[in-house]
């Protein structure tokens, strides 16, 4: 068995055909994940026990001759802002390094329901707030492909942890492309479902209005495979959607002929010729399975960078009241409770939660709420009335997922402005609420992965994975 | 200027968070450059466009409630576990009130 290549497919088959036990695939995974995360540091914790404890409970149903889950002895990292009991917790900040939580995550939950193993907790940035992962209070991520470049954020080690083969498949979370965008530099599938398509409880709060959990794999059927285990109806989140999932693997009849594919135009610019000409190439693969493309235009896409850091910031502001040193283990102690809040936040937060939270705090404060809050969410519904004409004529719109492909560690440190920018193609799904995805399409020159994005109209990720799988099946952009 | 290091020390107090000199300075100069981009909304006029409050919510106002039913709370011994300081059953700061 080699673990760095398997997909869910071949886990099943070798548990059916006897090749080897949920518990040794699971030793050898993480015998795998001690040796070669170091490399990556794409894990901020190898969960042995609960690994293991979940791999004997799929032995014995294996035993009794239960049928098994659609996860059964998959090896799964969780990006380390969603919560697994009693498996330290810590967001990637320095204010949660030692939290430990009383709960976990539906997601989570229904993983380890269908079967799913969790090795591991996938390294991010702080509070997933961060285009490359950079922003670590543990360390950055390396790009199991480069390791001298990012592999992007905020989700980076649940994209480099399934890339280097530390994990088969993973969560992640995206608030603005904190999916996509990783999965497109480490040349991985990752997943934004629809708006309240998987339930939150248990994600830590960024952006309520904005954030998804979602899975990433090595190929297109084990994203399928991981969302329809998680997705659906969660009494514990409202904001759950009670649209029933369709059956996505069934979907994935590899026939998209006659399908009708919207390229808008904005997102065509401004990209470097390098991704420019894979992207293109992989519209001539569409074209070839018998799809037929269409220009189309998404005006208000040059405002969506504004709208997007006003309405998430605001809301980062918020959520991240609540780490003031009274419930979450780190407290800098000083005279008065005013004081003690600010010390803690001043010493645990890093610059770019802090950054966040100061222009949320400013855009939400006296006299500033109409001009910027307000305003953001008018440009919003904007954002969402394109898509929603898009698809009056298209069936799905394809773009690429980011200008440019993985860059250097440090290279954009420096400039907020610049690294916020590079969230322009992935940014406006997420505030239309729309799925999208990122399908790997080809490598540059240099050898550096470029993902291509799919988007649909809201709850179509059976339409959105019909298209990636037969782009994948076809061979994609070799 | 968007703003000034004086609102930038402003702001921080409102958010609870102690900035040091460097950081004052070095944010003032951030969220000058992010405010200075943000301001590219006012070339859109939205004056008739009501705004998305609600990302989805294509069910009955009502479909979000749940049955009243009991079910066991994770108990204050849980709730208080992670905190920094506790004691008997509470989460401890520092002294609010002066008598």
């Amino acid at each position: 068995m080699n673990i760095s290549t398997l997909t869910i497919d071949e886990v099943r088959r070798g548990l059916r055909q006897k090749q080897f036990s949920a518990t040794e695939l699971t030793k050898e995974a993480l015998r795998f994940a001690e040796a070669e995360n170091p490399k990556t540091n794409a894990l901020l914790t190898i969960s042995q026990d609960r690994a293991l404890a979940a791999a004997e409970r799929v032995d014995k149903q294996i035993a009794a001759g239960e049928e098994l889950g659609p996860l059964a002895g998959v090896p799964i990292a969780v990006k380390d802002v969603i919560l697994t009991k009693d498996l330290r917790t810590t967001c990637a900040s320095k204010l949660l390094e030692n939290y430990i939580p009383p709960y976990d995550a539906t997601a989570v939950i229904r993983l380890e329901q269908a079967g799913g193993v969790v090795v591991g907790k996938a390294n991010c940035d702080e509070f997933a707030m961060g285009s490359s992962n950079e922003n670590s209070a543990f360390g950055p991520v390396r790009n199991p492909v480069d390791l001298e470049r990012v592999p992007g954020g905020s989700s980076g080690g649940s994209a480099a942890s399934v890339a280097q083969g530390t994990s088969v498949v993973s969560l992640g979370s995206d608030t603005g492309g904190s999916i996509r965008q990783p999965a497109s530099f480490c040349g991985v599938v990752g997943v934004t479902p629809t708006y309240g398509r998987v339930s939150r409880y248990g994600l830590t709060a960024f952006a309520s209005s904005l954030d998804h959990i979602g899975p990433f794999s090595r190929n297109v059927r084990d994203s399928a495979t991981l969302l329809q285990a998680i997705a659906g109806y969660d009494p514990y989140d409202s904001t759950s959607a009670h649209a029933p999932a369709a059956d996505y693997l069934a979907a994935m009849d590899g026939n998209i002929r006659g399908l009708k594919i919207g390229l808008p135009k904005e997102y065509f610019k401004g990209l470097t010729r390098e991704t420019g000409d894979l992207i293109e190439k992989g519209i001539d693969a569409l074209k070839k399975l018998g799809a037929t493309v269409q220009e189309v235009s998404l005006p208000t896409t040059d405002y969506a960078i504004s709208a997007y850091y006003i309405i998430c910031t605001a809301e980062a502001s918020s959520n991240l009241a609540r780490y003031d040193g009274v419930r979450y283990t780190t407290r800098t102690n000083a005279d008065s409770l005013t004081g003690m809040y600010r010390a803690t936040r001043g010493d645990g937060f890093g610059a770019e939660c802090k950054r966040r939270i100061m222009l949320g705090t400013y855009v939400l404060s006296a006299g500033y709420y109409d001009a910027y809050y307000l305003k953001a969410q008018k440009v919003r519904a904007l954002i969402l009335k394109d898509f929603t004409e898009a698809f009056e004529h298209v069936d799905a719109l394809v773009t690429p997922v980011s200008p440019f492909p993985a860059f250097k560690l440090g290279e954009k440190l420096q400039d907020p402005m610049e690294m916020y920018l590079s969230d322009i193609y992935t940014i406006t799904g997420d505030l239309a609420g729309i799925p999208c995805m990122s399908v790997p399409c080809g490598r540059t020159p240099a050898g550096l992965p470029v993902g291509m994005q799919i988007l649909t109209k809201h709850f179509d990720e059976a339409g959105m994975f019909r298209i990636a799988d037969a782009f994948e099946r076809s061979g994609g952009v070799q | 200027m968007k703003i000034t290091e004086t609102e930038v020390r402003y702001v921080a107090d409102l958010a609870n968070l102690r900035l040091t000199e460097d950081e004052v300075h070095k944010m003032a100069h951030d969220l000058d450059e992010i405010l200075t981009h943000i301001d590219k909304l006012n070339e859109l006029d939205t004056s008739a466009v009501e705004p998305m409050a609600q990302v989805l919510h294509n069910v009955d106002e009502t479909a979000a409630l749940r049955e009243d039913v009991e079910r066991t709370p994770l108990g204050t011994e849980t709730a208080v576990k992670n905190a920094p300081v506790s004691g008997a059953g509470y989460f401890k700061v520092p002294l609010v009130i002066e008598r």
